[in-house]
C-alpha cells in the first residue's frame, strides 16, 4: 500500500505543481505588468508585453506624484487619517458591544443580538441617502467625519459578531475570579477581556484598515473637495483627467496605492488567512 | 431560576425587604447593575442603530414616496417613483445587467475557488506561498487601482490582446469599449478574486474526517466517486455559505463598473450596475426620492434571492450530525 502510493504519486504531484504554478503566474501577471509599466518609458507600455523594460526610470512616479493640484502625499495622509479613525472606532465600539453580548445578562438580549446579526448583511445603499442628508445638515461633507464617526457607533456589525465569537471562547473562570476580587464591569472589560481578545482585535484592526483603505463608494460621496481627497478618489480624478500619454504616471500612483495593503498582507499574512478561513470575512 | 425577569425580582424585594436577607437584596441589585452596565456598553451601538441604520432606513422608505432634490423639502407623490421605475428603460437595463453579472460571476468564482482548493488540499510543498499568491488578488481586487489596471488590460492595445497576439490571434478589439464584452471583463475581474472563498473551502476540506475516505476506499470507490460521494456532499454547507455571501456582494458591486466605464455604465449601458445607476440618479441628478425607491427595491430583491437560496438549500445542502460541527 505504502509502496504503491509512493510510486503512484510522484507524477501526479509534478503535474499538480505545474498547474498550480501556471495558475499563480496567470493570477499575478497583470499586477507585475502594472509595476513594470510604471517604470517603463511611456512608448513601451502598449507595444511590448515583456515585463523587463529596455530602460527604466522613476520619472512616472515623480511626475504622477504632482499631477493633481495637491501632491499625492496629501491624499495618502488623508487616507491614513480616515483609516486610523476607522480602526480606533471599530476597536472601541465593537469590542464594547461584543463584551456586553458575550458576557453580560440583560433584558431583551436575544432580540438585540438577532437585530445586530440582521444588520450585517444590510446593503449600504438603503441608508446612504438619509445619511448624506444628515451629514450634510451637520456640515460634515468634505470632512472625514462621515467616514469615521459611524465606526465609533459600531455600525460594522460584522466585527461585533467576530469579537463575540472570540470572547465566548475565553474561560469564564477568569471573569469570575476578577469579580470576586472586586473588579467592576469596566475593569473586567478593560483588564481581563481586552488583553485576552488581542488576536481577534488584531484581526478587526487589520481588516478595518484594508477595507477602509480600499473603500470607494462612501468616500466618493462625501469627499468632493480635492484637499480632502483620499487615495482612491484621487486616483479616480487622475484617471478622469489623464490622456493616453500619462498612463505610466497613472500606473505609478496605482502601484503606490497598493503598497500599504500589500505591506499589511505580508506582515500579517497568518492572521488574515486565519480570519478568513474561520469567519468568512470578505477579503 | 436566575432567568426571572429583573423587574419582578425588584418589586418582590421592595415589598418584603424587612424579611429578606441582606445577601439576597445585594444579589438582586448586582443583577440590575449588570443590566444597566450592559446597556451602557451597548450605548454606542444603540446610537448607531438608531441614528445611522434604523432611522435612515425608515427615512429612506419615506423618501421613496416623495420627490426630493435635497434643496427643497420632500414632496409626497405616493407610488409614483415605483411606477416610474418599472417604466424606466435604464432601470430595467440596470436590473438585467446586475442579474447577468450575479449569475455569471458567482458560479465562475465559486468553481475556481473550489477547484484550486482541491488542488492545494493534496498536501503539496510550498502550500503557504501558493495560497498567498492566489489570495493576493482577492485582497487588492476591490481597489480603484486594480480597476484602473483592468481597464488597460482589456483595452485595444492591452495585455489580453498582446497575449492573444503571441498565440497568433491578432485583434485590435477593445474588450471594454464593445457592449458585447464589457460586462464579461467585469465578470473576469470578479472571478480573478476567488482567493477568499478558496480559503474558506480549504478550511472546510480540512475538516472532512479522513475515516470517510478510508471507508469509501475500502468499499472500492475510485477518486471520482469519492469526490461526488464524500467530498461534495460534506462541502455543501460551505458551498451554500460562500454562495449566499458572494451573491449578496455581487448584487452591490460598484467600484469596478464605475472605474472601468468612467462612471457612465457604458458602453451603451452594458455595465450599468444597479448601484451605479442609483448613484447617478441620487448623487448625479439629485433625484433622491427616486434613488431611495431604487435602494428599497434592491433590499427587497436581495432578501428574496437570499430567502430562495435558503428555501432550496434543504434539497441540496447536507448537514452532518451535531457532533460533526466544530464551531
Amino acid at each position: 500500500m505504502i509502496l504503491f502510493s509512493a510510486r503512484g504519486k510522484a507524477r501526479p504531484r509534478f503535474f499538480t505543481h505545474l498547474i498550480v504554478i501556471a495558475g499563480c503566474v496567470l493570477m499575478i501577471y497583470p499586477i507585475l505588468w502594472m509595476v513594470s509599466a510604471s517604470i517603463k518609458p511611456e512608448t513601451e507600455i502598449f507595444t511590448t508585453s515583456s515585463l523587463l523594460p529596455s530602460s527604466w526610470s522613476l520619472d512616472n512616479y515623480v511626475q504622477g506624484w504632482n499631477a493633481l493640484s495637491y501632491p499625492f502625499g496629501t491624499f495618502f495622509i488623508n487616507s491614513c487619517i480616515v483609516c486610523a479613525g476607522a480602526v480606533l472606532g471599530n476597536l472601541i465600539a465593537c469590542s464594547m458591544a461584543a463584551f456586553a453580548f458575550a458576557r453580560l445578562r440583560f433584558k431583551f438580549k436575544g432580540f438585540w443580538f438577532a437585530l445586530m446579526l440582521g444588520t450585517i448583511m444590510l446593503p449600504a445603499n438603503v441608508v446612504i441617502v438619509p445619511q448624506y442628508v444628515l451629514f450634510k445638515s451637520l456640515g460634515w461633507v468634505n470632512t472625514f467625519l462621515p467616514l469615521i464617526v459611524p465606526k465609533f457607533l459600531a455600525t460594522d456589525a460584522f466585527f461585533i459578531f467576530l469579537l463575540v465569537q472570540f470572547i465566548r471562547a475565553i474561560p469564564r473562570d477568569l471573569d469570575d475570579a476578577a469579580r470576586i476580587d472586586g473588579c467592576n464591569l469596566f475593569q473586567r472589560y478593560w483588564r481581563i477581556i481586552m488583553p485576552l481578545a488581542m488576536p481577534a482585535l488584531a484581526t478587526t484592526a487589520i481588516f478595518t484598515f484594508i477595507f477602509t483603505f480600499n473603500e470607494f463608494f462612501n468616500q466618493l460621496i462625501f469627499l468632493n473637495d480635492q484637499a480632502s481627497y483620499t487615495v482612491p478618489i484621487a486616483l479616480r480624478a487622475f484617471q478622469d483627467s489623464s490622456d493616453v500619454s500619462s498612463f505610466g504616471q497613472l500606473f505609478a500612483m496605482s502601484v503606490l496605492s497598493l503598497i500599504p495593503i500589500f505591506g499589511f498582507f505580508v506582515a500579517f499574512q497568518r492572521l488574515l488567512i486565519e480570519g478568513i478561513s474561520t469567519s468568512g470575512i470578505k477579503g | 431560576m436566575a432567568r426571572i425577569p429583573a423587574v419582578l425580582d425588584l418589586e418582590g424585594a421592595r415589598e418584603e425587604r424587612p424579611a429578606k436577607k441582606q445577601s439576597q437584596s445585594r444579589r438582586l441589585s448586582s443583577e440590575a447593575r449588570e443590566n444597566l452596565g450592559a446597556y451602557l456598553f451597548l450605548l454606542p451601538w444603540f446610537l448607531g442603530l438608531i441614528l445611522l441604520t434604523a432611522g435612515p432606513m425608515l427615512s429612506s422608505l419615506y423618501l421613496s414616496f416623495t420627490k426630493f432634490d435635497l434643496l427643497s423639502a420632500p414632496q409626497w407623490i405616493g407610488m409614483q417613483n415605483y411606477v416610474a421605475l418599472f417604466q424606466d428603460p435604464r432601470w430595467l437595463t440596470s436590473v438585467r445587467v446586475t442579474l447577468t453579472y450575479v449569475f455569471f460571476s458567482v458560479p465562475v468564482k465559486m468553481a475556481m475557488a473550489l477547484g484550486l482548493a482541491l488542488l492545494l488540499n493534496k498536501g503539496i510543498k510550498g502550500l503557504g506561498l501558493y495560497r498567498a499568491i492566489y489570495y493576493v488578488p482577492s485582497l487588492l481586487g476591490g481597489s480603484v487601482a486594480i480597476a484602473i489596471l483592468w481597464r488597460q488590460v482589456f483595452d485595444a492595445d492591452g495585455l489580453v490582446n498582446q497575449a492573444l497576439g503571441l498565440i497568433g490571434i491578432h485583434t485590435t478589439q477593445s474588450w471594454i469599449s464593445s457592449p458585447g464584452t464589457a460586462l464579461f471583463t467585469l465578470v473576469a475581474l470578479s472571478a480573478w478574486q476567488f482567493g477568499s472563498p478558496m480559503l474558506i473551502f480549504m478550511a472546510g476540506l480540512k475538516q472532512i474526517p479522513p475515516e470517510y475516505y478510508e471507508a469509501a476506499s475500502t468499499d472500492g470507490a475510485g477518486k471520482v466517486r469519492m469526490f461526488f460521494a464524500v467530498t461534495l456532499p460534506l462541502l455543501t454547507p460551505i458551498i451554500f455559505f460562500n454562495m449566499v455571501l458572494q451573491m449578496i456582494f455581487a448584487f452591490q458591486a460598484f467600484t469596478p463598473a464605475f472605474i472601468v466605464s468612467g462612471g457612465t455604465g457604458g458602453p451603451d449601458d452594458s455595465t450599468l450596475f444597479y448601484t451605479l445607476y442609483l448613484y447617478q440618479e441620487g448623487f448625479g441628478y439629485l433625484y433622491m426620492g427616486y434613488a431611495s425607491a431604487m435602494a428599497w427595491i434592491l433590499v427587497v430583491g436581495i432578501a428574496i434571492f437570499t430567502a430562495l437560496a435558503f428555501l432550496t438549500s434543504r434539497y441540496w445542502v447536507f448537514y452532518q450530525d451535531e457532533r460533526g460541527d466544530n464551531q
